[in-house]
């Protein structure tokens, strides 16, 4: 393969990449603060897309489509955590994994009743004119999605690290009873958790949705490649999810090329196969 | 004799498919019936793995695509006899699941769901990505008849009575190996894997066996399907369908064989007597998974069963302790 295609499947794989980075660290928060997989997850990127479509065509304003979409999918995630999974009594896993299932499936009805089957389009957040860089096309919304993963994941770094409430978060991960005998409110930690993967689900679905459009089932592909992204690196470390969303990203982007787009999808399962059956621990063991 | 015989469970099944038999004569009724056979024969099988083994599987629908796809394949493309063509779909489920079982099986939890899931989707892209094979996303058509000695059963009425003793041998074969050795071994799995192997339980073989055991219910419910509808596409056989699948043991109860029937009845019959049901479908599968699981983690039919006994308990005076 010549160079100039191959860095262009560089460049889609790592915006891709970015996106599945910031699904994967929704699945790493949750199952820090709680052991859930949520598969509702990737609901939270369509959701995300599709409320922000919606207040933009109300309201044509990009910043305010932005946080508005974010705000209303984190209402969404709480809602969720409290409704569905706070009042279940026997919380084994299956059934926390019939539970998330259902209300993914429900989420993904909901929308398409609201939105109906049509690909709606959302504007890049600074226009079209594409840059050229050694023979590849590189658009601004692809900078914007890397530039706003990379924000969005020191913020989060600097959250867990710096501020009370993060500590907390993460003292309630590493040992939740010590937690509670220092006076950390477990239920309120797990609702912030579901809280804060649940807007940035929508965050990437904001992000991607001037490049793919927004559809009520683009959900479920990306939920699911996100967690794939976090399983490849560990699920305990988010900087072992942002590899692997990164990983994943490339690989997918790399085997359309060289392979056949249709068996694209194929790639993300078959490596996430691979790594479930070789090395469960994920391909970065331990860290956090 | 003793009436109380005539109650028997497997009277009645029995009653009801000779009555049926006899009474139903409109073939919509009758492929509807067919359906809902068909779709008991997978909801069965699910549940062992679900309800009784603890295991979850979330791409249940890829071998109920693989064995129809061998059925089609091998009958429409190559001439083979449809018969043979249902024993490959069995042999080739069957080392499938061994093939993904014997790693699979090893995770636990939502790795187990996830792994299943993989392998669902990977299927469900293979059947649309292989067009020289499969036909693509437009299907296979022109699967025949399945006859038995040269009698074609090509109406929905001699299918009828292909399916239902068919599914009835099942549900026979079902209820006696829950009943059995390997049943209590089962239950023993499923309250603490530690605890079974402690028992002298073989936890890794156990697991093994399910699985494949409810592969090739799916894979016979597959090729059955195949030859009802002469027509098979991979949008039947998708992530969708795996969850309709779930939601159907959720519906009639976890460990149950008499609830996956009913399970599979109703969710099989529901759609087609709501017009309106076709819209709203996710949402009701979604909400029927939440509910139940919050709710009445036993299922609808043992859940309900359950509270009426409590609310008579509560009339009679007793007290819960």
């Amino acid at each position: 393969m010549e160079l100039a295609s191959l860095l262009q499947y560089l460049i889609s794989g790592l915006t891709n990449g970015a996106i599945y980075a910031l699904v994967a660290l929704g699945f790493v928060i949750i199952y820090h603060a709680t052991t859930i997989i949520n598969f509702a997850q990737g609901e939270m990127v369509m959701l995300g897309a599709m409320c922000a479509i919606s207040i933009y065509q109300v309201y044509p304003s990009l910043p305010v489509a932005f946080l508005g979409g974010v705000a209303l999918v984190t209402l969404v995630g709480i809602l969720f955590e409290r409704l569905a999974l706070r009042p279940v009594k026997d919380p084994s896993a299956i059934v926390l994994i019939i539970i998330t299932v259902g209300g993914g499936v429900f989420f993904k009805g909901v929308a398409m009743l609201l939105w109906g089957k049509e690909a709606y389009s959302f504007p890049s957040f600074s226009g079209e004119t594409p840059f050229h860089l050694g023979g590849a096309t590189l658009l601004p919304q692809n900078l914007w999605v890397l530039g706003l993963t990379a924000v969005v994941l020191l913020a989060l770094e600097a959250f867990f690290r710096l501020t009370l409430v993060g500590k907390a978060m993460r003292a309630c991960a590493y040992n939740p009873r010590a937690a509670r005998l220092v006076g950390i409110s477990q239920g309120r930690m797990v609702q912030l958790s579901f809280a804060l993967s649940a807007g940035l689900g929508a965050a990437a679905g904001i992000l991607i949705a001037p490049l793919t459009l927004g559809v009520y089932d683009m959900g479920t592909m990306v939920g699911l490649k996100g967690f794939c992204a976090a399983i490849l690196g560990g699920l305990s470390s988010s900087f072992g999810g942002v590899l692997g969303g990164l990983i994943l990203g490339v690989a997918e982007s790399l085997a359309t090329g060289l392979i056949s787009s249709g068996y694209r999808d194929a790639v993300a399962f078959f490596i996430l196969l691979v790594v479930l059956f070789l090395r469960p621990q994920g391909l970065i063991k331990g860290g956090s | 004799m003793n009436l109380s015989r005539l109650f028997n469970p497997w009277v009645i099944f029995g009653a009801t498919v000779l009555l049926l038999a006899g009474v139903v004569d409109n073939d919509y009724y009758l492929t509807l019936i067919n359906f809902i056979g068909i779709h008991a024969l997978l909801v069965v099988g699910l549940n062992l793995l679900l309800g009784y083994a603890g295991q979850i599987s979330l791409g249940h629908a890829a071998f109920f695509g693989l064995g129809a796809y061998t059925s089609g394949i091998l009958t429409a493309t190559c001439g083979v006899n449809p018969w043979l063509a249902l024993l490959a779909g069995l042999v080739i489920c069957g080392i499938t699941a061994v093939l993904i079982g014997v790693p699979a099986l090893k995770l636990r939890g939502y790795y187990l769901a996830m792994a299943t899931l993989g392998f669902g989707i990977i299927v469900y892209i293979f059947l649309n990505e292989a067009q020289g094979l499969t036909g693509g996303p437009s299907g296979l058509a022109g699967i025949p008849a399945l006859s038995i000695f040269g009698f074609k059963l090509d109406t929905p009425k001699r299918l009828y009575l292909l399916i239902w003793p068919v599914l009835g041998g099942i549900l026979a074969l079902s209820a006696n190996l829950v009943d059995s050795r390997t049943g209590r071994a089962l239950r023993a799995l499923h309250e603490g894997e530690a605890a079974a192997e402690s028992l002298g339980v073989n936890t890794a073989r156990l697991k093994l066996m399910i699985f494949v055991w409810s592969a090739l219910y799916a894979s016979l419910a597959g090729s059955f399907y195949a030859h009802t509808l002469n027509f098979i596409a991979p949008a039947s056989f998708g992530f969708m369908f795996s969850i309709k699948l779930v939601t159907m043991v959720v519906l009639g109860g976890m460990a149950s064989i008499w609830g996956s029937l009913l399970g599979a009845a109703v969710l099989t019959v529901l759609p087609e007597i709501l017009t309106m049901f076709h819209d709203y479908e996710v949402i009701i599968f979604g909400a029927i998974l939440m509910v139940v699981m919050i709710f009445l983690p036993r299922g609808l039919v043992r859940g309900i069963m359950d509270l009426w006994e409590f609310r008579r308990y509560k009339k009679e005076g007793g007290t819960i302790a």
